[in-house]
């Protein structure tokens, strides 16, 4: 108990000096102004994100050929708070465009590809509460789980080329736009910091799952019984 | 006994089943007729803006087709459990599938066709010079759509609400196909056309990582 | 058809089913010889169905392995070297009997397919409706059709669920008697069953399941008689 509570106190303060790195230490960007430090939670959770999706491949892959039920469950909890953090992305975004551009949504590469793999993920988790069977529902979801993620490069890929072609207003900033050494350091404490705070959701819905798929062992050994 | 012989014994059995009933295919006709006409209510299909959309939509509506047309794919395996039969039968499970999706897409490539003219009159779009062209994005397409779409058919008949889900589970994952048809498709039907090879490149490419991805992972598919 | 090889026709070694925390099977390890007609008895949810689909490598145990005379080692991507015949049919309704057996034929690579298959179609009495369509057969024909395509490749095992269910008295005489013509060319045979009947009456062996583990054998000193008839209310 005390691990968790130390666990949660260091990720507390990570996000608590990552916080105050994002609006104190990061300069003002030029032309966007002070709403640009959303830019740290924004990047930052969408790799936070796609990290989440990763092990949530990787999961998929050891459960297909292992069945061993703690790969799904890490698969279960994976997909969720990575599906967390991609809302985060999705709201960020809008929240950031709003006050520099006057639109809500621009239908930006980088947003509109991280829109599809949140219906993804969604699709995922939907798919798992229509299969009543734990070995049948984990192993089905698994496969899906998988063909899902081998689709994500080709969904960026695509969005961005099409993109090309047809160019809007980019949301955070084209390739063009550097980024400044101290923003660069800030980005990437943000993203460890939200890495943090990952492991911890992770560890707790993944704990969750357990109890949850062992119970229903219990129950069933009892019913059969 | 191998590979392929199974799936072409296989492939036979599904279209003279599909050809003896027709009902897969015209329902799909239709259906792929009456979104076109549908879609073309929300905008002015006889200007020259109906050149832009008009590729789209017919993806769209090829897309929202096949995701109903191969929901039967595995579900009517299941009637008489004649999937188990194939099981014990064919030495390698991917020959179910290959035959399946090669049934599929020559089913999507047919409507397709069928669909050309009608669209071609429709939005006073000339294809006559591309049709070679056409027919090779609309095949590549189809392919794509095809191949995930009979893996997840396979998924979706193992759950609930299988009607619903399947397209749920199968339109965000043809993101890719839906942009690189519409591209590559758009941009034949431009006035001066070109034949986008970084885009049929990209369906290509598409295609064989799914093709691959099933080959891999189909056994598992069919797993009871 | 002859038993070729002299030793285990079917080897089941600690087999293992669980879904979720249920145990289908507990570790059930069994030995059948070549030429052996074994019936399965148990009530329902014993786990008799599980282990034939095990035993068809249709259902993937959770430990544990099946395996084949003459093969080497359990090689569990390959399909079974049996004919498996379950309440469902397992044939396509929309296809005629003569189509689906040439269809079965030819992924089994069956050796001069289109006279087997006349041979079988009139041997099991049906030669006459081949063309018709499955869909409109009666439950007993449909039944024979699904035999025949369990027996097209002449497998040296045959696997029964409950193959006499919805069966009327004629036919139920009818597979007793294909039955024992196989049993005593030298088949080797797995059934599970409902109650004491003239399919029953062939078996050399009884075994008893219960709850997913072996409860009497008849080839460990049990009677058989008294497994089968322990059988009679499901």
């Amino acid at each position: 108990m005390t691990q968790d509570a130390i666990a949660g106190a260091l990720v507390l303060l990570l996000l608590g000096a990552d916080a105050y790195a994002s609006f104190f230490v990061a300069p003002t960007e030029a032309t966007m102004g002070p709403i640009q430090r959303i830019f740290y939670l924004h990047v930052g959770s969408a790799w936070t994100g796609l990290t989440c999706f990763l092990i949530c491949f990787i999961a998929n892959l050891l459960y297909v050929f292992r069945r061993r039920p703690r790969w799904d469950w890490l698969g279960v909890a994976s997909a969720e708070v990575g599906l967390a953090f991609t809302t985060v992305v999705l709201v960020t975004g809008p929240i950031w465009a709003h006050p520099v551009w006057g639109i809500w949504w621009t239908w930006d590469a980088r947003l509109t590809s991280t829109f599809v793999l949140w219906l993804l993920y969604v699709s995922y988790l939907l798919l798992r509460t229509l299969i009543e069977e734990p070995d049948r529902r984990a192993l089905f979801s698994a496969l899906f789980g998988i063909f899902a993620f081998l689709d994500v490069p080709l969904v960026f890929g695509a969005i961005r080329w099409w993109r090309t072609q047809h160019p809007q207003p980019v949301i955070m900033g084209g390739p063009g736009s550097g980024l400044q050494p101290t923003m660069r350091w800030v980005l990437l404490f943000s993203w460890v910091a939200l890495l943090g705070l990952m492991t911890l959701l992770l560890r707790h819905r993944y704990r969750l799952e357990a109890m949850r798929g062992e119970l229903q062992m219990i129950e069933r050994e009892v019913e059969g019984a | 006994m191998s590979l392929i012989s199974n799936a072409t014994v296989l492939f036979g059995k599904e279209l003279r089943t599909e050809f003896r009933s027709r009902e897969l295919l015209t329902t799909t006709v239709v259906f792929v007729l009456m979104v076109v006409v549908l879609f073309s209510f929300t905008f002015d299909p006889s200007s020259t803006e109906s050149r832009r959309f008009a590729p789209g939509l017919l993806w769209l509506a090829f897309l929202f087709a096949a995701s109903l047309m191969l929901q039967p794919c595995f579900l009517r395996e299941q009637t008489n459990d004649t999937l188990s039969a194939l099981r014990l039968s064919v030495s390698d499970p991917f020959a179910i599938f290959l035959a399946k999706l090669a049934a599929n897409t020559l089913f999507l490539l047919i409507t397709e066709l069928l669909m050309l003219p009608v669209f071609s009159i429709l939005f006073n779009i000339p294809v006559g010079s591309v049709v070679g062209s056409l027919v090779l994005v609309f095949f590549l397409g189809s392919l794509g759509i095809s191949v995930t779409g009979t893996a997840l058919s396979a998924i979706s008949a193992q759950a609930r609400m299988r009607e619903l889900l399947l397209p749920i589970l199968l339109l965000p994952l043809l993101t890719p196909v839906l942009i690189a048809s519409t591209e590559a498709t758009a941009a034949l039907l431009d006035p001066a056309p070109a034949f986008r090879r970084d885009w049929i490149g990209f369906l290509a490419v598409f295609d064989i990582v799914f093709l691959t991805a099933l080959w891999l992972f189909g056994e598992y598919l069919l797993e009871e | 058809m002859s038993a070729p090889i002299d030793g285990p026709g079917i080897r089941f070694d600690k087999i293992d089913k669980r879904y979720g925390g249920l145990y289908a099977l507990r570790r059930v390890s069994l030995e059948i010889a070549n030429g052996e007609c074994v019936v399965l008895a148990g009530r329902n949810g014993s786990g008799k169905t599980t282990l034939l689909r095990i035993a068809a490598r249709l259902v993937r145990p959770t430990s544990g392995t099946v395996t084949f005379s003459g093969e080497v080692g359990s090689d569990a991507s390959r399909p079974a070297p049996v004919g498996f015949v379950a309440h469902a049919t397992m044939v396509y309704d929309e296809l005629s009997a003569e189509e689906n057996l040439l269809l079965f034929g030819r992924l089994l690579a069956v050796r001069s397919i289109a006279a087997r298959v006349a041979e079988m179609l009139s041997g099991l009495g049906i030669y006459e409706r081949r063309g018709s369509l499955v869909r409109t057969f009666s439950r007993g024909m449909r039944q024979r059709v699904a035999i025949a395509r369990a027996l097209l490749h002449q497998p040296s095992v045959l696997l029964l669920d409950e193959p006499a269910t919805g069966l009327d008295s004629v036919s139920v005489a009818w597979l007793a008697r294909t039955l024992k013509q196989l049993r005593d060319s030298g088949c080797t045979m797995l059934m599970s069953l409902h109650g004491e009947s003239e399919i029953s009456a062939l078996a050399t062996r009884a075994i008893r399941l219960d709850a997913g583990a072996i409860a009497a054998d008849s080839a460990a000193g049990a009677s058989l008689r008294s497994i089968l008839s322990f059988n009679a209310t499901p």
